[in-house]
């Protein structure tokens, strides 16, 4: 009634008051004009009422619009397929915690979004416009879909963003609330917005052109260098760690005296991942001069002779000088200088052993801990194949399951200098030696979807577990990760799994119903992303 | 040219589902995995069989073609209907070609269609023969009848009664009285068996509670029920037509009596109002060919879905019977002739101005009227301080949401689907504001459920 205007007659308007003034009083005391006083004024006061109830809503007429705010801008982009859009529908309804419980045979839908946005992103779809508010609500909840999802969700979703409080974060995450970066030919454009922008819009500039012009993204940064804040430079500096490359050395050299000391820590550790540079030349002389190989014992053994002392010279290459609690000063110098050095000196040193014999060398002194965690940093900060496949050693290899030189961690961050296919197989091999129990870890460095052999490995190894008696649950994060990483075209290789066994004597009671249950979830969810990638069309060439 | 083959939408078949709980598992089960020997024929006949954690897969039948909605038949101990082994199969089959392959139904799915179609069958032999009814039962249900008026009139006489003492002594009073005096006092309607009274009262209560400007709703409710009461104590001196709309308002059952209008009838909305005792699903529909509107009602007791259930953007060729009441949109569902199909039609719209002109207007045949239905063409959401309006994309008016709707997740949908461009939407239009139920974006593109 507020907004939709009441009749323009204000007589009319003015009885009607005084009628709801009689009402809210009683007509005891206050009669309005026109209704008798005594027993029989309820009764008129009641009909006159109803006749102005009727005539005001009969009345009614449309209120004077509102100004209407500008439209969204249009998304180019085509439209899904028809039966994607349900499936997004779909995944976007089923919603953590609203089933709650087991999951049962049921696939964790929320899991496969991730995976749908991605595809549908790789083929440039527009998102359609009713399922914006499901979607938005969706990444507003996991800050891990954001990008994803907002990249799909198109200028409409911004648009929406700016009259829905709720969906505020969406402004925040795309920069200019989606102003687009200058053509990286617009020489002038690129200088007002760097001179001129927001952080995260400079930030965004610096990296975009870092892609794709290296040179001229350093030489922009170098005009503005010495008057940015510390934390800030911090940031750009970072950035120049893509595309990484010799014409960037004197601009680091430079970095290495800042005054902020973290900038000069990363200038330095930006520096050491340049095998050719200054810098790693002067820790290549200072870690080789820690390490010597003493043949005269009965086998050639590495003998390691921590550094003394930090000087000067250290701290300015990026050397920390204080050691965390709980470390020895002259083994965390030591372990510095052999990350920072390039790791091709390590053969010119050694009397030209590859690098697979020098880290077979037996080291004196409990010292192999340290050096071979050095050197696995030092291959992952300087991506080379060769060391981290030496330091890998051979996944079936016994020390390779059990708590070795070598950390799942740092296996993991090994594994990521390696490319996607002999990943996949170090990873299989490493499954089908020590099953399960330590993979877990490792199978998230491997690319989606698994190979062939990684997902045999994995299949084996959960039909080994099960075998064996145990719950499926202890696996239950390997079983996630199977659902949404297995390639769906080997689903056909779990029907013999999905039967419910006889169960052994030495099994945990229930198991195998359990284990059937899992297993068919997996084919479930296995199928569904089957089915998902088909609606959404061939992926786009190239 | 016919619809039979037509597959419904995944967003249609998902309309069927009972709650929340049956759509997501239902949605789970569309796929090819679990299901063999599926098929459908031309007739509307849905199967497969559905392999679960037992050793027996599960027989799945659906006959969508059944006169009183679909129908479900599942070997599953499952007492939801449908349950989601149906509703996954018919996922599937709004799917394709590719999972539900056109076929004839295999023996354990043919027995139980053939047995319906007999009884279909047999159902209208005797309805055309027609059942004779005994004199004695006519007599008997007349003086039930009036025995049943007796008490209605005196509750009514009883209402007015209490109605001119809260006018005397004041709203103001009422107010502190509190929810008790209008629970006491529908209390009384039930046992006068004036359902529709015990309702309104029960609501003044709600009003009289309502926040601001509670006075003038107040006012005008106790108004429009005196009203009802003075319509039905004359109700032997009222025109037909209003006297029949004022006996379905006291609440008095009515049986559908209008001659049957045949229509390809465009489901428009379709949506559930929940309370403890009872769900009410109101199912609005729009006949292409006659440009009718009309409303079929369905009850589910105590949290259970309403059997009928018609996903918006179907269309249905069948005959529906209109109540008696002058205005009354009210309609039961008769015979149908085909399965409902889906439709890209759209009814045609209006300007906001003509959306609160027809509003006025039909409160000349039922002044007890909240809300009719209509559909705003070319209309654009525009917010309004905390509110939002629709306006009119090629004029200066607008009609505001009613209260209930701006709360509504549907609401953004509109907003979402629209983009600041002009819009279809259909949705109930009264002295509240505009209530969306569906909307139809510009150009072409499929229906928008809001509700």
């Amino acid at each position: 009634m507020k907004t939709t205007s009441a009749p323009a007659d204000t007589t009319a308007a003015g009885a009607w008051e005084e009628l709801v003034t009689a009402a809210l009083l009683g007509t005891d005391r206050r009669t309005p004009a026109g209704c008798p006083p005594g027993p029989k004024a309820p009764a008129a006061l009641l009909d006159t009422a109803a006749v102005q109830t009727v005539r005001r809503r009969a009345g009614l007429r449309p209120a004077a619009a509102a100004p209407r705010p500008e439209p969204a801008p249009p998304d180019p982009r085509p439209p899904l397929p028809a039966a994607a859009a349900r499936r997004l529908a779909t995944l976007l309804s089923d919603r953590p915690g609203t089933t709650g419980g087991r999951r049962g045979t049921a696939p964790d839908l929320m899991e496969l979004l991730p995976q749908w946005l991605q595809a549908a992103n790789a083929r440039g779809y527009a998102a359609p416009p009713h399922l914006l508010p499901a979607l938005l609500d969706a990444a507003r909840g996991r800050t891990d879909l954001r990008p994803a999802a907002l990249e799909f969700a198109g200028p409409r979703a911004l648009w929406l963003a700016r009259l829905n409080p709720d969906w505020r974060f969406a402004l925040r995450a795309v920069p200019g609330g989606g102003a687009s970066l200058p053509d990286p030919d617009d020489a002038d454009r690129i200088r007002r917005l760097w001179q001129e922008g927001l952080f995260a819009e400079r930030v965004a500039l610096l990296a975009a052109l870092r892609a794709r012009r290296p040179a001229a993204a350093r030489e922009l940064l170098g005009t503005t260098w010495a008057t940015e804040r510390a934390e800030d430079r911090l940031m750009f500096l970072d950035t120049l760690r893509t595309g990484l490359g010799p014409d960037d050395e004197p601009f680091l050299e430079q970095a290495l005296a800042d005054r902020s000391r973290t900038v000069r820590a990363t200038a330095a550790e930006l520096l050491s991942a340049l095998p050719g540079s200054a810098l790693a030349a002067r820790m290549a002389a200072r870690a080789a001069a820690c390490v010597a190989l003493d043949r005269t014992r009965e086998t050639p053994t590495l003998v390691v002779e921590a550094p003394h002392e930090c000087d000067a010279g250290m701290e300015r290459d990026g050397v920390v000088p204080k050691a965390p609690a709980g470390r020895g000063e002259r083994s965390w110098w030591f372990g510095q200088l052999v990350e920072a050095a390039p790791l091709a000196t390590w053969s010119a040193r050694l009397g030209g052993l590859a690098p697979r014999e020098i880290v077979a060398l037996p080291v004196a002194d409990d010292w192999q801990g340290e050096l071979h965690a050095a050197w696995c940093r030092a291959a992952v900060r300087q991506r080379d194949a060769v060391w981290a496949r030496a330091l890998l050693g051979e996944p079936a290899a016994p020390e390779a399951g059990g708590p070795g030189a070598v950390s799942l961690a740092e296996r993991a961050r090994l594994l990521g200098t390696l490319d996607a296919a002999e990943r996949a197989d170090w990873v299989a091999g490493f499954i089908a030696a020590h099953g399960l129990s330590e993979a877990f870890q490792l199978l998230g460095v491997c690319a989606v979807p698994w190979t062939a052999s990684l997902g045999r490995a994995v299949v084996d190894a959960l039909n080994i577990a099960r075998d064996a008696g145990s719950y499926p649950w202890s696996f239950s994060g390997v079983m996630g990760l199977a659902e949404r990483c297995l390639d769906p075209a080997q689903a056909r290789r779990l029907d013999a799994l999905l039967a419910v066994p006889d169960e052994s004597e030495d099994a945990a009671p229930g198991a195998g119903g359990y284990w059937a249950e899992a297993f068919q979830r997996l084919v479930t969810t296995l199928r569904l992303r089957a089915a998902m990638l088909e609606e959404l069309g061939p992926p786009p060439a190239g | 040219m016919t619809d039979q083959g037509v597959r419904w939408t995944a967003d249609q078949v998902l309309a069927l589902a009972p709650d929340d709980a049956s759509r997501k598992a239902g949605g789970r089960l569309a796929a090819a995995g679990p299901w063999s020997e599926t098929g459908s024929s031309g007739e509307g006949a849905v199967w497969g069989r559905c392999k679960g954690s037992g050793s027996r897969p599960y027989q799945t039948v659906v006959d969508l073609a059944g006169a009183g909605g679909p129908a479900y038949r599942c070997s599953c101990p499952s007492r939801k209907f449908p349950c989601k082994h149906a509703l996954g199969l018919l996922l599937l089959w709004a799917g394709g070609e590719a999972a539900v392959p056109e076929g004839s139904p295999p023996e354990w799915a043919g027995q139980w269609l053939a047995g319906r179609r007999r009884r279909a069958e047999e159902k209208r032999t005797e309805a055309a023969a027609g059942a004779p009814s005994r004199p004695g039962d006519a007599e008997a249900a007349r003086r039930r009848a009036e025995r049943r008026a007796e008490r209605i009139t005196a509750g009514a006489t009883e209402l007015e009664q209490r109605l001119a003492d809260l006018l005397r002594g004041g709203l103001a009073a009422a107010e502190q009285a509190g929810y008790g005096l209008w629970e006491e006092t529908a209390a009384r309607m039930v046992d006068a068996q004036a359902p529709g009274l015990a309702a309104r009262v029960r609501e003044l209560g709600a009003v009289a509670v309502s926040g601001p400007g509670w006075p003038a709703r107040l006012l005008e409710e106790c108004a429009l029920l005196h009203l009802l009461d003075q319509g039905w104590l004359r109700r032997e001196r009222l025109p037909e037509g209003l006297a029949a709309t004022v006996r379905s308002r006291v609440g008095l059952p009515a049986s559908p009596d209008g001659p049957p209008v045949r229509d390809r009838w465009l489901v428009l909305a379709q949506y559930d109002t929940v309370d403890p005792k009872l769900t009410t699903r109101r199912i609005w529909l729009h006949g292409t060919a006659s440009g009718r509107t009309a409303l079929l009602l369905s009850y589910g007791a105590a949290g259970r879905a309403p059997e009928l259930a018609l996903p918006v953007g179907l269309a249905v060729d069948a005959e529906v019977t209109p109540y008696p009441g002058a205005g009354q949109p009210r309609a039961a569902l008769g015979e149908r002739f085909a399965p409902p199909a889906p439709s890209d039609a759209r009814p045609p719209g209006v300007t906001t101005a003509q959306a609160a002109a027809r509003y006025g207007r039909a409160l000349r045949d039922d002044p007890w009227l909240d809300t009719v239905p209509v559909t705003l063409d070319r209309v654009v959401p525009v917010p309004d301080g905390d509110s939002w309006q629709l306006a009119d994309a090629d004029g200066a008016t607008a009609l505001p949401l009613a209260p209930a709707a701006r709360s509504r997740p549907g609401l953004w949908r509109l907003v979402a689907l629209s983009g600041g461009h002009p819009v279809t939407v259909f949705g109930e239009c009264g002295h509240r504001g505009f209530h969306p139920l569906t909307a139809w974006p510009e150009g072409s593109g499929e229906a928008v459920a809001l509700c």
